[in-house]
């Protein structure tokens, strides 16, 4: 198992896909290790933060394929339909760059069935696999000092839903009222890994 | 209760950051400058997460409604309590009806204001930072405001023995990696030869440098991935991004180095046109450099008052500081210590 220091707190551990850094972040989550700080798992890393002064590094690098052969957490799988209103400030050029018209590219995001891949970026920001490939384009050049809460977007193979009001470079091409982090609820993220979701054009 | 008649020019309430939810893309945040909290807050008492007031550039005027005790430690601050120079890195006893006047930062960029028990704002996610890139936790400090405090028992006379300097020349120590291959052969060679300048457009997730251009091998973003504060990103255009604790929880430009984490807290210090080197070492010496820092922080505190009394807070210090293994005082021709 491929794995490289980040400084003297963090280990980067490679994974076969986003579900495996999922199941090796609760496997390892499990363990309640002396001195871990943070488990981040993403698209094909699980990233393992640390207090080098009490955590036994390696150790825990020996003990990893160990963690990688429990048996996985079955995760109560969700889905969710999110309703969109599609007036995205990206919409057009999106639009422009694939050759697609403007209803098209709203079919075509719309259409999907997305897995929520993993957490990143910001509170509850979901990477959501499943991207139509002709909607597949890079993110802006120049991030935006500041996207709404709630902006639907997407970025290369994915797209997301921004939780909060914060700089971002994805393509925005509609915009939800629905809460995506809400810290007084138990579990703060409305939409976890491994959850299914729906995009629903609002008229 | 303490009334904010001034909030400053950005005043934040900081602890020691939300731990173990990055995994939901919560960033730490937290104080910039971590060791200079752990100050402020050794020499009023408190534990080291309590809650204290990250003064940014300078500017708040408080008036205390309560009796307590105060301290300042970080970035050299101008400051009176009513006409009075205040001293930093001391504990000091405040009456009620007693104004604080926070000047310019002289040295540095923050400057930490604990008070004994410290703030009680409501937390969010166990923590009362206020992340400046989620929109978390207790907002910023406005005029008008009352704020907080836990009550706890009161000490003063103490003082830090060597406070740190804030200088605007830095050298800082860098783990090299993780992402080397992606940068041309020389590209870690030159970057560790050269001297970069923090920018203007720099806050609480990122310091922005300009500098000598780091030539990339690979044009290419990486797989979305974890970050790590002190991790010096390399966007396209070849100019570095250091982060700091209020970073969001992954990313996607290879990294060339990481600040070690003894020399962190030095990085929410640095001010636009600071220079900065990079020093390559290696793990043991990042982690001696740490255990270091944590033996001094152990005796870092000493008694100012001579006599009886700082014998008394002596022994009060040795119960509410389960950490602290020995400190000392000076009492005539005679010294008395404590040594757990």
């Amino acid at each position: 198992m491929n794995t490289r220091f980040v400084g003297d707190s963090a280990l980067l551990v490679d994974t076969e896909n986003a579900q495996a850094a999922q199941q090796l972040r609760a496997a390892i989550h499990r363990q309640s290790l002396k001195g871990l700080r943070e488990l981040v798992p993403a698209y094909n890393t699980l990233l393992v933060e640390f207090d080098p002064l009490e955590f036994d590094v390696m150790q825990f690098i020996r003990r990893l394929p160990q963690f990688l052969k429990t048996s996985p957490l079955r995760n109560l799988v969700r889905e969710h339909d999110i309703e969109v209103t599609y007036n995205g400030e990206d919409l057009k050029e999106v639009a422009r760059v694939t050759g697609l018209s403007v209803i098209e590219v709203i079919q075509y995001h719309s259409a999907a069935t997305y897995t929520v891949a993993f957490l990143g970026f910001a509170p509850g920001f979901p990477y959501l696999a499943g991207l139509d490939p002709k909607l597949q384009m890079p993110r802006l050049k120049s991030p935006r000092t500041q996207v709404p809460a709630g902006a639907v977007a997407i970025a290369d193979e994915f797209s997301g839903v921004y939780p909060q009001a914060t700089p971002g470079g994805w393509r925005i091409l509609g915009h939800t009222n629905t809460v995506l982090f809400d810290v007084s609820r138990p579990v703060p993220a409305l939409l976890m890994p491994g959850d299914i979701v729906h995009f629903r054009p609002l008229a | 209760m303490i009334t904010v008649l001034e909030p400053g020019w950005f005043t934040s309430f900081q602890d020691r950051g939300r731990n173990g939810f990055a995994h939901l893309g919560v960033p730490q945040a937290g104080a910039a400058d971590s060791l200079s909290l752990r100050h402020a807050n050794l020499l009023v008492g408190n534990t080291g997460n309590a809650g204290a007031l990250e003064i940014t550039l300078g500017g708040p005027i408080l008036r205390f409604e309560i009796n307590t005790v105060i301290a300042l430690a970080g970035g050299r601050l101008e400051a009176h309590l009513d006409d009075s120079p205040l001293p930093m890195y001391q504990s000091i006893p405040v009456r009620a009806g007693q104004v604080l006047t926070c000047g310019r930062l002289l040295t540095g960029l923050r400057c930490y204001l604990a008070v004994a028990g410290g703030f009680s704002a409501e937390p969010v996610l166990a923590s009362i930072s206020t992340d400046t890139f989620a929109g978390f936790g207790p907002p910023p400090l406005r005029a008008g405001d009352s704020l907080s405090v836990q009550t706890h028992t009161l000490n003063h006379g103490w003082y830090l023995r060597a406070p740190p300097q804030f200088p605007d020349n830095v050298m800082l120590r860098v783990i090299a990696g993780p992402h080397e291959k992606w940068f041309t052969s020389s590209a870690l060679a030159d970057f560790l030869e050269s001297e970069y300048e923090v920018r203007t457009r720099s806050d609480r997730t990122g310091l922005r440098l300009a500098g000598r251009q780091i030539p990339r091998s690979n044009p290419g973003e990486l797989r979305t991935q974890g970050i790590v504060s002190g991790a010096i990103q390399v966007p396209g255009d070849g100019q570095p991004i250091l982060l700091l604790p209020n970073h969001g929880t992954t990313g996607g430009y290879p990294v060339i180095a990481v600040v070690i984490h003894a020399d962190q807290p030095r990085l929410g210090q640095l001010r636009p046109g600071a220079r900065l080197r990079f020093e390559s070492v290696t793990r043991a010496q990042a982690l001696a450099a740490l255990e270091a820092g944590e033996t001094d922080l152990r005796t870092a505190l000493v008694p100012a008052d001579p006599g009886l009394l700082a014998a008394r807070s002596l022994m009060q210090l040795a119960k509410s500081h389960p950490f602290l293994q020995e400190a000392s005082v000076q009492m005539g021709q005679r010294k008395l210590r404590l040594r757990r």
